[in-house]
């Protein structure tokens, strides 16, 4: 559906997007993330048609930018940051405006501009001024206007900024409810919203994109070093943790500090693929120890963002 | 149909709904009514060349002022990343919001037509260097609109873009009243640059290809030059 490639941006002298290649399937959800400033945005303008790349090239279905942007932006419905919209107009008459913008039939316009208020919960607000709306109706109002002409592929800059945990659930399920049938692309450096509604992830880090699939997978490509968390009473620890050093793939077994002398806290990192949880769990159940925490975590979202993010 | 008349819609209902507009449309008829009428019975003549010979100053600071916020104001809010964002091209945008601010002049041009009828009754009227005058008017705020909006699409600062076309529309005014600096071979090059010069020929009732040519000429590069600013900032 969207092909880019080698796709650059600079800014005078500073680049901001260095050379990006992605590919977007029909009907994939996928999430831009990175720190403020990586290139999110600019990566999104320049998908939309708004801003020109200094190199490379972006093909949506068979038109490529440049050439054929007037037919791509008929294609793309796009709720920039922050929804920027005229201030002193009715939500009704903007909307309507779009409509005729996007050439909508007179017939159609009015059932669809009732449709959107229904999607994106308007009908209070359709006879109010842009300006004295709240944040959160705004930004819904920005998600109607990208609507409006039901386009194939849907571009989001971070819906859900500023908006407070109500309404970011209110936005989070619209997107899903449309994401049924559409390409959508958003940005966000919000992890869970990404782990919660996208199917793909790309990771962007300075102009570049440092990690690219899907949630999975980036987890298990980032290592696959587990950890597993025990807390034991009745247990001193040079004999844990000679009895434990037996266990197959165990790496480093560390004594944690407890707020309670009688616990014994141990973390042990593992490295292999095998699951010994088993292992551990038989070796404690031959000893007198009490057991009150058994736990294992694998890498997270937000330990392989700050990771990939965090370097130099 | 095309964009352009959906995007003239929206800046011309923009202005009929904004105080700012009417606030400029007050202070534009109260300048010339006033300096129209004062000396209109002292003169005891029926003629509007008075009102005529006065609107290009007039208009020089006027017409920044509609055309100010055309772009400047989408820069600043943001919304011009909304507008590019449509399926619109940037001759459409260019094009109907020149159309908008041409046709808010004509608006605001509309109620002096009380004035030649004013004068029709008092004696009689020539009509001919109305009409001229009018369409002259037309052409000049038209052409004056094209230079705001270029002066607009360079900034985000809505009084930067009011000063910068203000001082080219009224630098366009005054050429010809300061050819007695210029050497007598450079005389007819700026004459002919000078708004009020051709704006008085059409006054006159004298309706010459060459004054109808100079100010489509100053529209088109007003609004080409708006146009290579909105490229440059893609």
């Amino acid at each position: 559906m969207i092909h880019v490639e080698n796709l650059t941006r600079y800014y005078d002298d500073f680049c901001a997007v260095d050379g990006i290649h992605l590919d977007i399937q029909k009907g994939e959800i996928l999430g831009l993330l990175g720190p403020n400033g990586a290139g999110k945005t600019t990566t999104l303008r320049m998908l939309t048609g708004y801003l020109q790349p200094t190199a490379g090239q972006i093909q949506v279905a068979d038109f490529t930018i440049g050439p054929d942007t007037l037919e791509i932006k008929k294609r793309i419905g796009y709720l920039p940051e922050s929804a920027p919209l005229y201030h002193d107009m009715i939500v009704y008459d903007y909307l309507n405006y779009v409509a005729d913008i996007r050439e909508l039939k007179s017939e159609q316009k009015l059932s669809r501009i009732h449709e959107l208020a229904q999607l994106c919960a308007l009908n209070t607000v359709m006879h109010k001024t842009i300006g004295e709306l709240s944040k959160g109706f705004k930004q819904r109002v920005g998600l109607a206007h990208a609507l409006m002409n039901d386009p194939e592929i849907l571009v989001l800059d971070e819906p859900t900024s500023g908006l407070d945990p109500n309404q970011i659930v209110e936005i989070r399920e619209i997107i899903r409810k449309i994401g049924r049938e559409k390409t959508i692309i958003l940005s966000t450096h919000i992890l869970s919203e990404a782990e919660a509604t996208c199917d793909r992830i790309a990771i962007i880090h300075q102009g570049k994109i440092v990690a690219d699939g899907s949630t999975q997978s980036i987890k298990q490509s980032a290592g696959r070093e587990r950890t597993i968390y025990i807390t034991l009473e009745n247990a001193d620890f040079p004999e844990v943790r000679q009895r434990l050093e037996t266990v197959d793939g165990v790496v480093q077994i560390e004594k944690r500090v407890h707020p309670d002398s009688n616990f014994l806290d141990i973390k042990i990192t593992v490295s292999s693929d095998a699951d010994i949880r088993k292992d551990i769990y038989q070796i404690i159940r031959q000893s007198n120890w009490l057991l009150l925490e058994f736990r294992q975590e694998t890498q997270t979202l937000e330990h392989i963002f700050r990771e990939l993010t965090l370097e130099n | 149909m095309s964009p352009v008349i959906h995007i003239f819609k929206r800046e011309f209902s923009a202005y009929m709904v904004s105080p700012v507009a009417y606030i400029v449309i007050s202070v534009f008829l109260i300048i010339t009514g006033w300096f129209f009428f004062t000396p209109f019975f002292l003169q005891n003549q029926a003629t509007l060349r008075n009102f005529f010979s006065l609107l290009p100053l007039v208009f020089a600071f006027v017409v920044p002022a509609i055309t100010m916020r055309l772009l400047s104001e989408e820069f600043s809010v943001g919304s011009y990343e909304t507008l590019l964002t449509l399926p619109v091209t940037f001759s459409d945008v260019i094009l109907g919001k020149f159309l908008a601010a041409t046709g808010f002049t004509a608006v605001m041009l509309a109620p002096t037509l009380m004035y030649p009828v004013t004068v029709s009754v008092l004696g009689t009227l020539d009509w001919g260097p109305v009409l001229g005058g009018y369409i002259g008017a037309l052409l000049l705020g038209a052409a004056f609109s094209a230079i705001g909006l270029l002066a607009s699409s360079l900034t985000r600062n809505q009084i930067v873009a009011f000063i910068v076309g203000t001082a080219i529309c009224f630098g366009l005014c005054l050429i010809d009243k300061m050819l007695f600096f210029l050497p007598q071979s450079l005389l007819g090059f700026f004459e002919y640059l000078g708004a009020d010069f051709h704006f008085q020929n059409i006054a006159k009732g004298i309706l010459d290809t060459r004054d109808i040519l100079y100010f489509i000429s100053v529209g088109f590069i007003g609004l080409y030059g708006a146009n290579l600013a909105m490229r440059e900032k893609c």
